[in-house]
């Protein structure tokens, strides 16, 4: 099925079970421990070998030997595998740094070895036994503020004359801002087991993009991938950490291959921090020009990020592109080839980082006119896209989002002055900040099928990371064959099935449901055909189909105790891009405080309102945006990578180190949506919701910390190291 | 983690006995940082000596008017303690702002003393550290040293102390009872448990091979306004970037101690006379002789100033 | 030292690239939310090892009484996700900083990766398969569903326990970093519940969720 237009006002216009607040289907399965996550899949492959992986000790250089003798002779050691044994495996497309296989040491903790024993407890000490000789390369570079980008970088927006509107304006902003590193840090390691049938390779993973899994593991295991088979149906957190395929995966299928049986490979959490992705640093400057009483006659946004040689960096100006109306734009990512681990994408990659430097700018903007940061951004509300003043937002309700939010938290009783509000020790300030996120949708594939017993199954390689895929999909297809929705089973993550968009770039919710979407109206069409009527003449409700005064049970559609099955995959016209911005907006306040002896920065209350379409699950929507709220509160205050510039490794690389939001820094969370259809962007309206709320939350914090004491950082995390020397004097 | 034998004590001088008998041997009780490091291989000891069947899990009251503590007794069990809560609550509030409930059920007191440093290099082991290394340098000087130590270090180690428990107990003058290989039981004031680095960081204790802590004494209460206040990024599980270990009277004198700033618990009894003057008379003597890096120079005014909270606390 | 000369691709194998969509999957229903790991202990691979670097342990889990020889350095998650495929219990960190891992032993939670399985001789294990299944939620496991209380769900099993727990030790007036009054009763507020919950790390970031599940049982208790 193609999706070539705008959905029509009767499409999907009256849902009994899209939309609605259905609880997650897997419910039961993950609050009782049974829903099986890859490491843990002991009944997919008898006698299954450990292995355990070894990551390299220098972040460039060449690994010169390994020792294998005292790990081959340990007790339940079966097999050594070292990265000297093998060629350089071959990246597909979607992997950057070297996996596997080669003697050249291209970031620290690549993987070098796997040592593959009866148990984990010997795997992990025959791994310690493996002694490593490296040459250092000791010319690289791991400072970004020290490395100079490639130079061949074109602007992402080029609009009217930014250097002349900026300064002919009379009141101006320029701000250089920093974000550090970031690791997603999902709570289920890198994970698989693999195991061999003649050439043919299973691998239960743990996976956001199952055919793009697939490609890639072929490609790195120079098969094709009609004899790659990937199953991941629980996938204990992505974030953007699981887009691709990884270490675990290759050496769990060299591991196997060499052994002859399934081996099992989890990466440690102590190397997952540096062995695999992670967001890359920015450092951004913005400059804005306005008039006096607001209005913006021109924005510049360059940011400079970090990547491995041939990779991409971080993209922070892309909401810039977008957000604010001006005549006169200039956006530009330049990217420093460096040898830190691959940065890569972390949810929202781009709009995350970017927004924690422009909302802030504005705020500052805000502040230097002495306006209202929420009036400041309503008056510069694009109407048409200022990168293409051609096209228009499909649906853009930013301006509702800020003040439906204004309203709900109070904005007018805010903290006008800091130091004004106290509550004991510590300074009360609030903060705004606009969030932007593109809304994109990629084709998505599924299968749909009525069972023998009346029942629905849908299959589709599509993931649930979280993200309530399961309960969505199945709200799908029990609105579109009219049955109740626990007559509705879903299977995901299994590369046997249609392909379907996986889960990322919060595309995964609208592209999947519309994938199901496109196979329930092949089944409708199919049974019309069955019963010799018109498609459009058809109802689906309560388990049967109604045309014409008949009604025939779903059940009896089925013959031989066989499934009655449709295939389809919804594409997405370019209609959606060349014609609109499809994108996704919001707004953030917070009530921050900030201790006046020590800085300690906590937070009062969190409240975001969303302009994402249609909101498929009320319930699962919210999560999302709590959670990112949540990750956003980690990305203003804790979360830092720290690069140790002379050894070239990120230090803080395990749970302990890297400090994500604990429950007690999470204070009440209030989300609001306007859950306004919008017909541009998928059948069902909908647009993504689980990267918008991440966006604008860490310059809201900012904002509210600079609202309680005057003090404005610049460089994230906002620690209270950056904040104890500009307190007021005791 | 590397092989090991497991023997399993019946009596803390057996146990002493035992441990100093094998070359590589280590007690386990609670093993909340021992098994973590172990893991890792920072820790490879080849015989483990299973001290937890030794009964010393009671909190008892001395002649003297305090508290023998079992070496066992859980980090839960002793800031639960009635006694502990009503007599010394810096004890409780410095327990409850280390680690999380379910660490806490593990840990022991005599194990909290004992715990590691956190310095990101020691826990990698492909990093120079004299700590786990000795001779093979340090990372952390000029490295990443945002959380390590402002004072008591030096040029071979800047590691911090990561015990809130032990801060407490310093500012308590609490005294450790150990048993030796021979029998032979001593003594110990928490200052003296633990040495500087000096040359020597591997050697962090004074304890004698085989030497096993069977009770923590507490001495007779001493009253006033006692305050633990814990300063960290995260709210809740993590380690103290600074924390005050305060006993304030009601004329003002007191006692104070530091934590996350140096090798061990940082405590003066010269520099807190200056406490009826202020946090900073107090800091100014207390870390004189402060020796920041670029990453950690925050520390010095933030010490001072989370006393100065920690008094504002105390005079309410 | 020769190159591993691997998956060497042959020509006809290139010209098979699967087209997934192009008809029915034809599979056999799957069975995946079925499945629950059977508590069979599975046998050890512990031939290779010393007499000394093993152990025997007997231990009673959710009830039921187990005995394992074990290797030394197995932990008791390990022996209990590996050995006796009770895989509710998850491996976040490996490491005491998620608390994904956390179980009940004679009645206090703890962090079953930082403990080896050789010293629970005796003891009484919880897990989460102990506190209910699918079709037989322990009120906590309910409350999680009806507030959402997870997403991804690899830290919920530890939530779960943890919330269990929580709720337990307020019961028992033990003291927590945001206790006001040490020397009364101790309210379960929300602040209270939240520093508790402190040692189960939720990326996906359903704190407010899992706050107002305990909320719910706390009421359901009162």
């Amino acid at each position: 099925m193609r999706f070539d237009k705008p959905a029509g006002d009767s499409v999907l216009a009256d849902t009994k079970v899209i939309g609605k607040p259905v609880h997650r289907v897997d419910g039961p399965l993950k609050t009782t421990g049974t829903a099986p996550y890859a490491y843990e899949r002991h009944d997919v492959a008898a006698n299954q070998l450990v292995g355990w992986p070894v990551g390299a000790a220098i972040a460039k250089g060449k690994l010169k030997s390994v020792g294998t003798k005292k790990a081959e002779a340990a007790p339940g050691v079966v097999a050594v595998l070292t990265t000297l044994q093998f060629d350089r495996l071959p990246l597909s497309q979607w992997n950057t740094a070297n996996l596997f296989g080669g003697d050249q040491i291209e970031h620290y903790h690549q993987a070098v070895a796997l040592v593959v024993a009866e148990t984990l407890e010997t795997a992990r000490a025959g791994a310690a036994m493996l002694e490593f000789d490296y040459a250092p390369d000791t010319e690289a570079s791991f400072d970004l503020s020290k490395t100079a980008p490639t130079g061949d970088e074109q602007p992402l927006s080029d609009v009217g004359n930014f250097e002349k509107a900026y300064a002919d304006a009379p009141v101006t902003i320029d701000v250089n801002y920093t974000t550090p590193a970031e690791s997603h840090a999902m709570m289920e390691p890198h994970a698989s087991i693999a195991a061999w049938d003649g050439d043919e390779v299973t691998l239960w993973t743990s996976n956001q993009m199952i055919q793009w899994d697939k490609m890639a593991l072929a490609t790195t295991l120079k098969t094709t991938p009609d004899k790659v088979r990937i199953d991941s149906p629980y996938i204990g957190g992505g974030f953007g950490s699981k887009l691709f395929l990884r270490a675990d995966a290759v050496l769990a299928a060299l591991g196997a291959k060499r052994t002859g049986k399934p081996v099992k490979v989890q990466l440690p959490r102590p190397m997952i921090f540096n062995n695999t992705t992670h967001r890359g640093l920015t450092e951004q400057h913005l400059k804005i020009g306005a008039t006096q009483d607001g209005k913006i006659v021109a924005i510049s946004h360059e940011n400079k990020s970090n990547a491995l040689p041939g990779g991409s960096s971080e993209k922070a100006p892309a909401p810039t592109q977008h957000f604010y109306a001006t005549d006169n734009l200039y956006c530009i990512n330049r990217t420093a080839e460096m040898h830190l681990p691959e940065s890569n994408a972390m949810r929202a990659p781009g709009e995350a980082s970017g927004l924690m430097a422009l909302e802030a700018a504005m705020d500052e903007l805000a502040e230097k006119l002495d306006m209202d940061p929420v009036e400041l951004r309503i008056m510069n509300d694009a109407k048409v896209d200022p990168s293409n003043p051609n096209k228009t937002f499909s649906r853009r309700h930013f301006v509702e989002c800020l003040r439906t939010g204004a309203d709900r938290f109070g904005w007018s009783k805010r903290n006008r002055k800091p130091g004004d509000t106290r509550e004991g020790a510590w300074l009360i300030g609030h903060g705004v900040a606009g969030a932007y996120r593109g809304a994109p949708a990629q084709a998505s594939g599924a299968e749909v099928a009525i069972r023998p017993d009346g029942g629905v199954v849908v299959r589709t390689d599509m993931t649930d990371i979280g993200t309530g895929s399961y309960t969505i999909l199945a709200q799908t297809a029990a609105e579109m064959l009219g049955v109740p929705v626990e007559r509705v089973r879903v299977e995901l993550g299994d590369s046997r099935y249609p392909v379907s968009s996986g889960s990322g770039g919060q595309f995964g919710a609208v592209s999947s449901t519309a994938g199901v979407y496109a196979a329930c109206v092949a089944l409708r069409k199919k049974i019309a055909d069955e019963l010799g009527k018109k498609h459009d003449d058809l109802t689906f409700a309560d388990g049967a189909v109604h045309a014409g005064g008949s009604t025939t049970e779903l059940k009896k559609l089925t013959r031989g105790g066989r499934e009655l099955s449709a295939i389809d995959t919804m594409h997405f016209g370019d209609f959606r891009s060349e014609k609109y911005v499809v994108s996704t907006f919001g707004a953030h306040f917070i009530e921050a405080r900030v201790h006046s002896l020590t800085g300690e920065v906590r937070l009062n209350r969190m409240l975001a309102v969303c302009d994402a379409g249609r909101i498929l699950n009320p319930i699962t929507a919210r999560s999302q945006v709590i959670g990112a709220m949540t990750m956003g509160a980690g990305a203003a205050l804790l979360e830092e990578m720290a690069v140790d510039h002379d050894r070239g490794f990120f230090v803080n690389h395990d749970l302990a180190g890297y400090e994500v939001p604990v429950h007690l820094d999470i204070p009440h969370q209030e989300v609001v949506f306007l859950d306004v259809l919008d017909p541009v962007s998928t059948p069902l309206k909908a647009k993504g919701v689980g990267e918008l709320g991440i966006c604008g939350v860490a310059a809201a914090i900012a904002n509210a910390v600079n609202n309680a004491t005057g003090i404005r950082v610049r460089d994230y995390p906002i620690t209270l190291d950056k904040i104890v020397g500009k307190l007021p004097t005791i | 983690m590397r092989a090991f034998s497991l023997e399993r004590a019946s009596d803390p001088q057996q146990a002493a006995k035992s441990a100093a008998s094998h070359e590589n041997s280590k007690f386990i009780a609670g093993g909340t940082n021992l098994i973590d490091l172990m893991k890792l291989e920072i820790e490879t000891p080849t015989h483990l000596v299973d001290v937890t069947q030794l009964g010393l899990d009671k909190i008892e009251e001395t002649d003297e008017g305090g508290l023998r503590i079992g070496t066992l007794v859980s980090n839960t069990d002793l800031a639960a303690d009635d006694r502990v809560r009503r007599d010394y609550p810096v004890l409780t509030r410095a327990l409850v702002a280390g680690a999380t409930g379910q660490l806490r059920n593990k840990a022991t007191t005599g194990g909290n003393f004992l715990q590691r440093t956190r310095c990101p290099y020691f826990y990698d082991t492909n990093m120079p550290c004299n700590k786990r290394n000795p001779g093979s340098g340090c990372a952390a000087i000029g490295g990443y040293s945002r959380q390590l130590a402002v004072i008591g270090g030096s040029d071979h180690c800047i590691a911090t102390h990561p015990s809130d428990m032990a801060v407490a107990m310093r500012v308590l003058d609490a005294e450790l009872e150990t048993v030796d290989p021979d029998g032979k039981t001593r003594s110990i004031a928490v200052d003296d448990l633990y040495r500087l680095p000096g040359d020597t960081p591997e050697k962090e204790t004074n304890l004698k091979p085989g030497e096993v802590i069977t009770a923590v004494t507490l001495p007779k209460p001493v009253g006033g306004k006692q305050i633990y206040y814990k300063v960290r990024d995260r709210s809740s599980y993590a380690f103290a970037l600074v924390s005050v270990a305060a006993i304030v009277q009601p004329d003002g004198t007191g006692r104070v101690a530091l934590g996350g700033v140096a090798p061990k618990p940082w405590r003066d009894e010269e520099a807190e006379k200056a406490l009826p003057q202020g946090a900073g008379a107090v800091m100014d003597t207390l870390l004189a002789d402060a020796n920041p890096t670029d990453d950690n120079e925050f520390k010095v005014p933030l010490a001072k100033r989370t006393l100065a909270a920690v008094l504002q606390e105390a005079g309410n | 030292m020769s190159k591993e000369k691997m998956f060497e691709i042959n020509r006809r194998d290139l010209m098979i690239v699967g087209a997934a969509t192009a008809a029915s999957t034809g599979l056999p229903a799957t069975a995946y939310a079925e499945a629950t790991p059977e508590a069979v202990v599975k046998p050890d691979d512990l031939a290779s090892l010393d007499d000394t670097l093993k152990s025997t342990v007997s231990f009673t889990v959710n009830g039921e009484k187990h005995e394992l020889s074990v290797d030394n350095r197995t932990t008791l998650l390990d022996a209990l996700r590996e050995r006796m495929q009770l895989t509710g219990t998850k491996k976040g960190c490996d490491h005491g900083q998620c608390g994904a891992c956390t179980i009940t032993v004679n009645g206090r939670r703890i962090n079953s990766c930082l403990t080896l399985a050789a010293l629970h001789d005796g003891d009484e294990i919880v897990t989460i398969e102990g506190l209910g299944q699918p079709d037989n939620l322990h009120p906590m496991q309910a409350a999680f569903i009806e507030h959402d209380g997870y997403q991804c769900g690899y830290c919920t099993p530890g939530q779960i326990c943890s919330a269990k727990e929580t709720l337990e030790e307020i019961k028992a007036g033990i003291p927590s970093n945001v206790t006001k009054d040490l020397s009364g009763p101790i309210e379960a507020t929300d602040d209270e519940i939240r520093e508790r919950m402190s040692g189960n790390i939720c990326r996906c970031g359903a704190y407010s969720n899992i706050l107002a599940a305990i909320n719910d049982v706390k009421g359901q208790n009162a």
